[in-house]
Parts: structure tokens; sequence; C-alpha cells
């Protein structure tokens, strides 16, 4: 297996994605969801509710959080984990944003 | 450096004055100056370089002057005489083309310069949007002496026109000031809200509302396309093709670090020339300062770091330091006359962090302090800024404020004050206080009715008193009112507020919409104080729906506040892919709509083929990705979407009706097919489904429907409704028309009340139980004026909604909802 160095990796512009919207990486066999908030903050999440594998970047972004398209479970953007009495993670990814250049860890 | 290091070097004798060169003569290299000036003033023989005729001036004071409420002179810091006086050898108007670190000099187009220690200070420049005609005469930007001048030259124009491109602070502030010079003045901004960078949302809404009081133009999410002109600017052009007259065209969306030199020179450079907490660029007799670095991955505008980053820049130079840069929040006050507003730190929201907001809607006051661990992190102000240095200098102390929480959002002046409880205040109002303005209620006919009717709700109370029930300002009154009555009987929550954002009700938000005329979102969260800045899922799917009903035409469809169904016109599955219902009007189909849907089925290798209950075909397990290419193809063939997703008309499920059944009395068939092209497009509180059976056998249920057609020979018995979900019910017959056309004013009329007042998510027949069915009949049967005019607004609002969704994203509208962002290649593993 390869070392798991993370490598900052550019995945589109900040415009691509609508505030309070997502759009949808593909990495391999993996789909990474890459939300941007009304305050342009950017995280990524890989595209999969922790409760019945919805995914997330169909949901609607509020705050910090999406909220499934499924089932409603809120998912916290920045940690990941599900919010409220749900309980569940989904995998975060480190993001940074140059310029207007999204780059994701991967 | 260790620190005995640093002793002994500190300690040193002072050396012959070395050579010290600083391009650049803005404010940074103005403070490092003055510094270096009282630490060592002969350490250097110092050689300054500006682009500019003259030294260093107050660049964030160009408004005022550019506004007229300041003379050039007055925002001089650094003139002449002073820099004589420090003995700098100033070489102003004299341009550096390249440093040459090998032999230690610096080349002008007048000559070469040794130098021992080089600070570079090339500040910004204005970002230009690379876009046609952005070099015309009369496309200036905001960023020095000659662009004032360039906008003052312009604003002589009488009746002159400018559009600033830009809504965030500089170009703001040149907008008040040219505005202020007496041109019409336009304000393009990219975003949906004003200075989004400093401003939440609701903070962005005031800001507008108050520039567009004063006479200036404001368009958010203004995609500017080219500036166009003959020989000079005259106007500039927007994507969605509207066009801007102007004289002048301000570029204010940016400043862009001035890296030339240090890219040239081989320095270590991004988006700025990089350098270290010490100000040290790659190479360590090159510091850099000001605009034009970049350190930990920052670039600096504000002014405030600039000063730090001069200061230790100044102390390394004087001899060695341990000083860093850091930088901290760095509070924005915007410079217009008259506007108040303040914002410092991270206002952002997230799961650790709690917010207090406090609206004052009457006064346009705004007030939203965020919290971690009970310590503010950021503050933005609106109307009343006076607290914004108190929260300001708690975000500096760290203050921790869990014991001044209650009060804290009051501000400093209401710390430490006694309690005060609304409900004894109501209490002790006169029987004879006035409790509703609009429907003149006292208070001893509330206190009357509810003893004499047994009343606990508010719903109740309004029914009955008709208090709180026009404006619903006094609602929180009456509540209080009703509170100290009934004691623990009563509970405000029996009525459910719209959701953890508000206290008000669907119904109180409906109704506040109209009369306070609210138009957007942020307005509304504004001035109905809603307790949270942006809104959650819940409230913001029934807002927008909410101002798209009331506001035909006007209010602009925000996509991001919408399910994922509504946003790609298609239902999504458990597998994350979606499913795709073309409309079969009536139930109708034929040989090529068949065909058409077989051939999308086979190429797109859809897996999953079924009949829906309402007498359509649905395609499941489409790919996101492909929903655009089998649209186009279902469009090709003339088939529409069946808005299987929307809350709107679904369908209407019809019988073949007396074309072929020996029962049928009417064309059921023909007058569904009429019904489905007249209803659908629309939005609604919650989906509609209709049917219309040709005879009393009813095949195609009609008496379980929103709205129900039975044929007789006599004409039309219209039902409405009915329900077959979680909740069965048949349907309330309403009356029996003779005609066709009289059946579709009524039902036009139901839906069109529908979509006034139900609430959202509330089917039709909630909201008939909820309003009674004799309020219906008086407004549909009774009154066939009114029945008129919600048939006309209906057809009024069909106008904007009457568009097939699927062709419109076949040609491109929503194009980045359909694709990924990327597709990575992984690397085979080795």
């Amino acid at each position: 297996m390869n070392a798991m160095t993370n490598i900052w990796t550019p995945v589109g512009q900040l415009s691509d994605i609508p505030r309070q919207g997502a759009r949808c990486v593909r990495h391999g066999d993996t789909k990474i969801a890459v939300f941007r908030t009304s305050d342009d903050r950017v995280f990524a999440l890989e595209d999969q509710c922790p409760h019945k594998n919805g995914p997330l970047s169909q949901g609607i972004v509020h705050d910090r959080g999406v909220t499934c398209p499924l089932h409603n479970w809120v998912i916290s953007l920045e940690t990941g984990t599900a919010m409220g009495a749900d309980e569940g993670e989904t995998r975060t990814y480190p993001v940074k944003v140059e310029g207007d250049t999204i780059m994701v860890a991967l | 450096m260790t620190p005995t290091q640093a002793r002994s070097a500190g300690a040193s004798q002072p050396a012959p004055p070395q050579k010290l060169v600083v391009i650049g003569a803005g404010m940074a290299s103005g403070r490092l100056l003055e510094e270096l000036a009282k630490l060592a003033p002969e350490k250097y023989e110092v050689t300054l370089f500006g682009a500019e005729k003259w030294g260093n001036y107050n660049r964030i004071m160009l408004s005022p002057v550019l506004s007229g409420e300041k003379q050039f002179d007055e925002i001089i810091t650094h003139d002449a005489d002073w820099y004589a006086a420090q003995g700098i050898n100033c070489r102003f108007g004299e341009t550096i083309v390249k440093i040459d670190r090998k032999t230690k000099r610096v080349i002008s187009n007048r000559g070469a310069t040794h130098y021992d220690k080089l600070v570079i200070a090339t500040g910004s420049a204005s970002f230009f949007i690379p876009v046609a005609g952005n070099d015309l005469p009369g496309v200036v930007g905001f960023r020095d002496h000659d662009d004032v001048e360039r906008m003052l030259e312009a604003a002589q124009k009488p009746d002159g026109k400018a559009v600033v491109i830009g809504g965030g602070l500089l170009g703001l502030e040149a907008a008040a000031a040219l505005h202020a010079r007496g041109m019409k003045v336009t304000v393009l901004h990219l975003m949906g809200h004003l200075m989004e960078r400093q401003l939440d949302p609701t903070a962005g809404y005031l800001l507008k509302k108050e520039l567009e009081g004063r006479g200036i133009r404001v368009v958010c999410n203004a995609h500017t396309n080219a500036i166009v002109g003959d020989g000079k600017a005259e106007a500039v052009l927007l994507e969605d093709n509207a066009t801007h007259e102007a004289d002048l065209v301000v570029m204010a969306v940016g400043i862009r670090p001035e890296t030339r030199l240090g890219v040239d020179s081989g320095l270590e450079t991004n988006r700025g020339i990089v350098v270290d907490d010490h100000m040290r660029t790659s190479d360590p007799d090159i510091m850099a300062i000001g605009e034009c670095v970049e350190h930990n991955e920052t670039v600096f505008g504000l002014v405030a770091p600039l000063y730090d980053m001069a200061k230790v820049a100044a102390k390394q130079l004087a001899g060695p330091s341990e000083a860093g840069f850091s930088y901290g929040e760095t509070p924005t006050k915007l410079k217009v006359t008259g506007i108040n507003l303040y914002s410092v730190g991270d206002f952002s929201d997230g799961p650790d962090r709690e917010e207090i907001v406090l609206r004052d809607a009457t006064k346009g006051m705004y007030k939203r302090v965020v919290l971690r661990d009970n310590r503010i992190v950021g503050a933005v102000l609106y109307g009343d800024v006076s607290d914004g240095p108190w929260y300001y200098d708690m975000i500096q102390q760290s203050t921790d404020v869990s014991e001044m929480r209650e009060t804290l959002i009051f501000g400093q002046a209401h710390q430490g004050g006694g309690g005060f409880d609304p409900i004894e205040a109501v209490a002790a109002l006169s029987d004879d206080a006035e409790i509703c303005g609009c429907n003149g209620v006292c208070k001893g006919d509330i206190v009357a009715a509810i003893g004499a009717h047994d009343l606990t709700t508010l719903d109740e109370v309004r029914a009955h008193t008709k208090a709180s029930a026009s404006c619903g300002n006094c609602t929180g009154l009456v509540e209080n009112l009703m509170a100290a009555t009934l004691g623990d009987a009563f509970s405000a929550n029996a009525v459910k507020s719209m959701c953890g954002c508000t206290e008000l009700t669907h119904g109180d938000v409906r109704r506040l919409i109209k009369a306070k005329e609210l138009k957007s979102i942020p307005a509304v969260m504004q001035e109905l104080e809603w307790s949270t800045s942006g809104g959650c899922a819940k409230c913001r799917p029934a807002l927008n729906y909410y101002l798209l009903a009331d506001w035909p035409g006007e209010y602009v469809d925000d996509q991001q506040s919408r399910f994922i169904n509504e946003r790609v016109h298609a239902n999504i599955q458990k597998d994350g892919t979606y499913s795709v219902i073309p409309r079969m009007w009536g139930g109708m189909t034929n040989a090529a709509e068949l065909r058409a849907i077989a051939d999308v089925v086979d190429k797109f290798e859809i897996p999953t083929v079924h009949v829906t209950g309402g007498q359509r075909i649905d395609l499941l397990g489409v790919k996101k990705e492909d929903l655009p290419a089998v649209w186009s193809d279902l469009n090709d063939a003339g088939m529409v979407s069946g808005h299987a997703y929307a809350k709107g008309l679904r369908t209407v499920k019809t019988c073949v009706g007396k074309d072929w059944c020996r029962f049928g009395t009417q064309d059921s068939t023909g007058l569904g097919v009429r019904l489905e092209k007249f209803l659908w497009g629309s939005w609604a509180p919650h989906k509609i489904k209709l049917a219309v059976t040709g005879c009393p056998r009813n095949c195609a249920e009609a008496t379980c429907k929103d709205i129900g057609v039975i044929c007789v020979d006599s004409g039309y018995e219209i039902h409405y409704a009915g329900a077959a979900g979680l909740h069965i019910q048949g349907t309330t017959k309403l009356t029996t028309v003779a005609t066709e056309d009289e059946v579709m004013e009524i039902a036009a009329a139901i839906v069109q009340m529908y979509r006034e007042q139900g609430h959202y998510l509330e089917r039709i027949y909630k909201w008939a139980e909820r309003i009674g069915h004799d309020t219906v009949r008086a407004a549909i049967l009774d009154d066939p004026e009114g029945r008129r005019a919600y048939y006309d607004r209906f057809v009024f609002s069909q106008q904007f909604a009457q568009t097939d969704p699927w062709s419109e994203r076949v040609s491109g509208v929503d194009k980045h909802e359909f694709k990924p962002m990327a597709t990575l290649e992984l690397e085979p593993a080795e």
C-alpha cells in the first residue's frame, strides 16, 4: 500500500460551487462531496450519510451542517458526525482554498 | 537564535551605516521608516523608491477625499520635509525594474543602487476582472491619488452615471462618495449580499436597503460580461443581458499583491511574496512588508496588520529581535457617513458555536454575537455600533462571558440591570388598556372572552376577539395576557412555531410577509426577528415558497433553499440515483411516446420501469449525470417534466369517459387533460393531485383527491379536500356546475386560495380543515368577484411558472448540478 501521505489536490474553483451548495469529486471509487457555506467556508466529506449512505452532496446546506436528502439526518460539515439524537460519522477530508482554487488533501 | 546569542549580538558596537533600500512609499513603508527612525536612527543610510510622485499618504482616507469631505493635502502623512529630516534619500517617481540579488543591487530606469538590506513594500494593485473592455478609458480602479482624480473628473459631467463593480468595503465607499458628488450610481455585486466577507446576509440586506434608500442602485448576483463603448466606457453588460449605462466604471472587486519584483528575482512567491514571522523572504537580506506579502498562506488588505508587519520589520532591521508577526482579528467599519456598521472576528456558524441575535426591525438594528466556550469569537453590528469596541476588547481578552450572557447582547450599558417580567407587566395593565390597535381590542375584552368561551389557544382568541389577527405585532402581548389569565393552562407553543429559528407560526409569517411587503429571505429573517442568522432546513424551503407565491415575477427562487428533488427536477432514490417521470396529460399516451421511452430505457440502461398510481410511467435508477441527456431525448419526443417531485400539480387522473365507456356522461379525459395543462407549473404548499371521473362509478377515484371532479348528466360535481396517504379521507362536495369553464375557474380559484393561505407542507385537506369548509365555500362559491380575483392571480402566477424545467436544463440551466466538479484518477498502487 502507498504511504497515507496527504497530497493537496486541486479539485476546482470556489465559484464552481454555489453558496450553500455542494459539488462532487470522484476520486477513484470514492465520491467526495465538497461543500461551500454561506460565508464561503469549504468542507469535504465522503459523499455518504452514516445512516443509509445517502448522498450528502444533494442535501440542503445550512450553517455548518448538511441535511441528508434521504432521511433528514443532519451531518456536521466540520466533524462529519451526525448531530442531534442521531449517531454516526462520515469521513472528512482536509480542505484549503488558495486564491480561488479548492485543494483537498487526498 | 538562542537568547544568549541575541543578547551578545544586541550588545555589539554600532557598525558604520549599512545601505537600506526600501521599494515602495506607501503606508507600510511609512510606518517602517518611522519605527526605524525611533529604534536605530544611525544604523542605515536609507534610499526610498516610490512609483507615485509624492511620499506616503493615508490611502484609506481616499474615500473622504473622493466624497469631498477631505482634501488630498490633509491625508499626506509623510511629506518631503519629513523624509529630509530623517536623512532619507527619496527617489519618487522612479520605478524599480529589477533586483539583482547576486550583486545586491536594485535597478531602476535611471541606474543601479547597491543595498545591504532590501525591503520590498510594493503593495498591491486593483484587480481588474478579465472581461472585454476592461482597458477602455473611463474604467478605473480605486487605489491611489490618480484614480481619485480620474473619478472626480468623470463626476464633473452633469447627470453622469457611474457603475461600481464590487460591493465590498472599497466599492461601497466609492459608490457613496460618487453619489455624494452627484453621480447616478449603480453597484454591481457578484455575490448574494453586500460585503460578504465582513457581513452576514442579514446585515448585508440592511445595508442594501439603506443604500437603496439613498438612491444608489444595488444589483446582487451580478455577473459582469463585458464593458462596452466606442473609444471609452459607456455601459456594463451583465451575463443576464442587463445593461447598465456608465460614464465611469470603477473596478473595486479586490486587490492583487504586487509581486513582480519578487517573482522576477526568484524569491519564493505564491499569491504574495512569502515571508516568515520576521518578515524575511527566502533571501535573508531581503524583507517584504505590506499588501505584497503572504504570511502563513494569508494576504492582507486592511491596514492594522500592515502596521504590525512594519513594526516587526523595523525591529529586525534595528537589531536582532525575536518579535514575530502574528495577526488577530481586525475590526471592519464602513466609512460612509450615516451608515453604522461594524464587524469583527469570526462570525460564521458551527456546531461548537452559539450565537445571540438581537433584532429591532423598526429601528433597523441588528446585533449578532458569536460565542465559543463562553467566549466571544465574533460580532456583527448594524445600526447601533457603539458596543463594537467593547465586544472587540472581549474577543482580544478572551473574556469569559458566562456571567453576563443574559444581557450581553444589549451592550455594556445594560450590565447588572434589574429583571423585567413581561407577564407581570401585562397583568398590571388596566382593563381598558388597548392591546390590539388594529382592531381596537382592550385587555378587558380579551380576558372576558377567554373566560366566557374557555379559550386556550392564540388562534381561538384571535377568532373570538380579533386581537392580533391583523398585523400581528401585538401577538406577544396577547400571549402574555393569556399566560397571565390562564396561568399554567396556557402554553404559547400550543400553536407550534415554524421551527427553532422563530417563535412565529407559519400563519404569522405568511401574514407578515404580505403586511410588511417582505420580498427576500434575509428581509423576512431581519424584519421578523429570526433568532438564527441564516435559518435552517425547515424554515428556508417554507420561506422560499411563501415569497415565491406572494411575489410572483418579483421574487427570485433560491435554489439552495430547495430540497434536492425540486432542485434537479427528479426524485432521489435510496441509492442516490433518480427517477424520471414524464407527463402523460390526463393519463393519455401514444405509440411515439412509448417508443421514445423504450429507446431512452435502452440507451441509458435504466434498470426499472414502473407504472405509477397517477397514470404515468416512472423510469427508476437513472444516474444523475445522465438526467439532462435523458430529458433531452424525452423532450425531443414532445414529453415534458411530470413534476413528480413538485409541491405543485402532480397528476390529473382520468377515466376514458364518454368517448369509450358505455356509462360515461362527459368527456372526462378531455377535461382532465385541460385541467392538467392549465394547472401545472406554479409551486404550492404541498403536492396537488386531481382526478376527473366520467360517472359516479368513480373509476378515476376522484373522491380521495385534493380536487376531484365527478361527471354527471347535468354537468360536473366539484369535490375537494380528500386524502389517501398516511391519512385517508373522502372529499367534501363543493358544488355542481354546468360547464367545463366553470370547473376550470373554480379549480384554479381553490388552488390559488390554498397557495395564498396554506402552510408549507400542509395538504389541501389539512388547510380546509384548519380554516373551515364554510370559509372556503364563502370565498369560492358565494363571492363570484373574489373567486375571479383568485383565478386571475393564479393565471398571473402561471406566466412565470409554466416553463418546462427539463428543457431549461437541457439548454444548460444549473449545469453545475449534474456533473462532478472533478474526476481524479488514482495512481496505481506500487
